[in-house]
């Protein structure tokens, strides 16, 4: 007993860390700050909303998605995926509706289409190009140390100065 | 030696370029994907009184401006003598009211006027989520049939009202 006691600062500060990491890791935690508990019929459900809200844009705050952001669009938006989820809308319906009026910006993962295919080409074109100046400039490298071969009177002769220069 | 230097210097300048344009573009703007769609349709009660409903079907007719604005909101304080101005000019302006409260919207517009023919009362931002608004102010322009053809973000000025809005409008007075 007496043990416990002696220790309860240093659990209390635990408990107290260990409640803000269950917090933060809640998957509403975003509809927390609105004051709006999320509650679902089906862990499906649920997983459904904490994987939407962390894929969709706020489009005021613009580099946070609306899972992190406090803005008030950022919370209707939330309301509107958890509604729509809970009706038992597809992920794709969900992100179809909120495309329709804020367009393809509210979507941290571009679709692959006609409008974004060098967004989603560049990388490897980068490494192709890339690729190709490296293997021009070790070519041309290679090509410089074997340009010349010595002849075997050279070779001898290097050979000596180098035996020289050791037994000095 | 010009060869050694032409082809970092080309890459050097490609890549300034593009900065210079994508650093040169605003990424408020954004292209609402509603433009040339017709305007999303709502039923809320209208500001001035809560038993009377408004739909989009009020806002058409003729070219009009849907301007979404709140009490609360600085841009839209600052553009509301524009919109004066174009009500005054003949424009027809109706209003989304977008999450704001009742007492806050009526005084604000009996301080700084009313340019408003139709005002939808939306506290909730519900009517703002169907027409794409995530930034008060914006201003839609319709066409006669009720298209969207235009929208402007963030407050209008004079510059914007002369060089895109009164344009449009009377090209759409043309058309109708």
């Amino acid at each position: 007993m007496n043990r416990h006691h002696r220790a309860s600062p240093v659990s209390a500060m635990l408990g107290a860390a260990l409640a803000v990491t269950l917090l933060l890791g809640a998957g509403g935690a975003g509809a927390v700050a609105i004051g709006e508990p999320v509650e679902f019929e089906s862990e499906a459900k649920e997983r459904q909303y904490s994987r939407l809200v962390r894929e969709l844009r706020c489009t005021v705050c613009q580099s946070e998605t609306i899972y992190e952001s406090n803005a008030p669009l950022a919370a209707d938006m939330r309301r509107r995926v958890y509604e729509m989820t809970a009706e038992g809308r597809s992920e794709e319906e969900i992100i179809d509706f909120l495309v329709q009026r804020y367009g393809d910006y509210v979507r941290y993962r571009p679709p692959l289409q006609a409008n974004t295919i060098l967004l989603w080409t560049s990388p490897f074109l980068a490494l192709v190009v890339g690729g190709g100046i490296w293997f021009t400039v070790v070519r041309q490298r290679r090509a410089l140390v074997t340009r010349r071969e010595l002849t075997p009177e050279q070779r001898d002769a290097i050979r000596r100065f180098r035996d020289d220069g050791h037994e000095q | 030696m010009v060869k050694r230097i032409a082809l970092p210097l080309i890459v050097v300048l490609g890549i300034l370029g593009l900065f210079y344009v994508g650093l040169g573009l605003d990424s408020r703007e954004l292209p609402s994907p509603l433009v040339g769609k017709p305007a999303p349709p709502f039923e809320v009660p209208s500001l001035d009184d809560p038993d009377t409903m408004v739909t989009e079907q009020d806002f058409v007719g003729g070219p009009t401006l849907v301007n979404v604005w709140a009490s609360w909101c600085s841009g839209c304080r600052a553009e509301k003598p524009y919109l004066i101005q174009l009500a005054n000019r003949g424009v027809t302006i109706h209003g989304i009211n977008y999450r704001d409260t009742r007492e806050d919207a009526s005084n604000y517009l009996r301080q700084s006027g009313n340019p408003y023919h139709t005002i939808a009362f939306d506290p909730k931002g519900d009517v703002g989520m169907d027409w794409g608004v995530y930034a008060t102010p914006e201003t839609y322009v319709l066409d006669a049939a009720g298209t969207i053809r235009h929208k402007h973000i963030g407050p209008l000025n004079p510059e914007v009202i002369r060089e895109d809005i009164l344009p449009l409008v009377a090209r759409l007075e043309e058309e109708a």
